[in-house]
């Protein structure tokens, strides 16, 4: 496991839920519901970027700076609920 | 949310597709006169793709199909291939009777999520395993079958006075057989628990043993296995928040296409439940009579009005209040402050005597039995 390029999860499937505007993680017999930052950081685990990449992605999308201590932070919780790998 | 404001979408939808089950477990929630429900009576595949579709377009998400044994029907293929199409995370849960290697095809084809497998006879089952013989069989190859299709494999295990002190061979049963989560449930009291009792209610040093087993194996196993171990009501002192609020999150389809809050609900007098034949899910989530009654703090007694928990368990379940204390609109008579919480204390005084509590023997879910109960 490891979260250099972090990935969710098989388990896990992410979607747009409609009636509760949110975004969503589901397993089984499980949801968890995601706020708007949450979301943002899971879109980008795909396998495909590190975490200064994914950083550096959010930073431009959303026109911060200083968001990597808060992402690395909420990365350890999730990776800790086994929704990231 | 506050016990006033208008409920959120029943995100959790459970289609309970038929009564029939080739197994007899004396623990079944089903309701004992679920023989008054034939397989003519139940919803047919055109009824219940509506029903997917209008929950899902209300808002609903998970979505399990159960029963009886959903296997049993064969436009399971069919109803979940619709259920994934609408965007639900579909959940089959089964014994795994019926779970050949070709429909488990059909079922991964048609976008199945996730099967959770549940012991139906555990102590039949761990003899077996003990000894190799032929039910652990089955099990193992439906396990296998399970993981060839890349499914998580969830195992559940109704835990009570008869398999509970086997509870680290349960454990090691699961891990033998790949499970990532064991759900250890132990028995709730309603349906044929309920009749059966005395004969299923641990004692509290059976249940502490347990626990301490479990937290044992936690320690060894680590991230190899999640295990849930979920305490009886009967030992706790305040009520469960049972389904997470009444008509809050949980909607239930019976085979006859009943809408329930909750699977054991329509025992409850006085409340009659619409049907998906006659009503749009719609309607019934949000209108109807048998969704509102048991919504907010109006129903409830002083006891629980007053109470500084009342929105930390909402009163408990309306069930357990009507069955132990006569009254649905009673406090839960687990509860400590309620004025019948001596009916769960002397179940439980009785539980602590050693060996058998009573002579009377297991009453099984059959048909047959439900007819005697249920004419």
């Amino acid at each position: 496991m490891s979260i250099d390029t972090p990935a969710l999860a098989s388990r896990f499937r992410m979607q747009w839920e409609e009636a509760q505007q949110a975004w969503v993680l589901l397993y089984p017999e499980g949801m968890v519901k995601l706020n708007a930052s949450a979301a943002e950081i899971l879109k980008r685990c795909d396998g495909s970027r590190d975490v200064p990449a994914l950083v550096a992605d959010l930073e431009t999308a959303f026109d911060a700076t200083g968001l990597e201590p808060d992402v690395r932070a909420f990365l350890d919780m999730a990776r800790q609920q086994q929704w990231v790998a | 949310m506050t016990l006033t404001d208008r409920p959120g979408p029943p995100l959790w939808l459970l289609a309970e597709l038929t009564y029939r089950c080739p197994l007899h477990c004396a623990f079944c929630y089903n309701p004992v006169d679920f023989a008054r429900t034939t397989a003519d009576d139940e919803l047919d595949t055109e009824a219940w793709l509506r029903v997917l579709n209008e929950a899902r377009a209300l808002g609903s998400v998970q979505c399990g199909f159960s029963g009886g044994e959903p296997l049993v029907r064969d436009d399971l293929e069919v109803l979940v291939a619709e259920a994934h199409r609408l965007g639900y995370y579909t959940n089959l849960l089964t014994s795994g009777v019926g779970l050949t290697e070709d429909r488990a095809e059909a079922l991964k084809r048609a976008g199945l999520d996730h099967i959770q497998l549940s012991f139906q006879d555990t102590t039949k089952e761990l003899n077996d395993f003990l000894s190799h013989t032929r039910t652990f069989d089955l099990k193992q190859k439906v396990a296998q079958t399970i993981k060839a299709n890349g499914w998580p494999m969830v195992m559940n295990c109704v835990i009570h006075r008869l398999n509970i002190d086997h509870i680290g061979q349960i454990i090691e049963m699961a891990v033998a057989l790949g499970a990532e989560y064991l759900e250890l449930a132990n028995n709730q009291y309603y349906s044929w628990a309920l009749l059966n009792r005395d004969q299923l209610l641990p004692s509290r040093e059976q249940i502490e043993r347990a626990e301490r087993i479990t937290n044992e194996y936690r320690a060894k196993l680590g991230d190899k296995i999640r295990i849930f171990f979920v305490v009886p009501d009967y030992y706790e002192t305040r009520p469960k928040k049972c389904m997470n609020g009444w008509g809050n999150v949980f909607l239930t389809v019976t085979p006859d296409g009943t809408a329930l809050p909750c699977h054991t609900a329509k025992m409850l007098p006085g409340l009659s439940f619409p049907n998906v034949r006659e009503m749009s899910v719609g309607e019934i989530w949000y209108d109807s009579d048998g969704f509102n009654r048991y919504r907010g703090d109006g129903w409830m007694s002083d006891t629980c009005k007053t109470c500084p928990d009342k929105e930390k368990d909402l009163g408990g379940c309306r069930c357990q209040a009507f069955m132990l204390a006569g009254d649905a609109t009673a406090p839960d008579p687990v509860c400590d402050k309620s004025p019948a919480h001596h009916v769960v204390l002397d179940a439980v005084a009785r539980a602590q005597q050693p060996g058998a509590v009573t002579t009377a023997p297991l009453v099984f879910r059959d048909p047959k039995a439900s007819r005697q109960i249920a004419p």
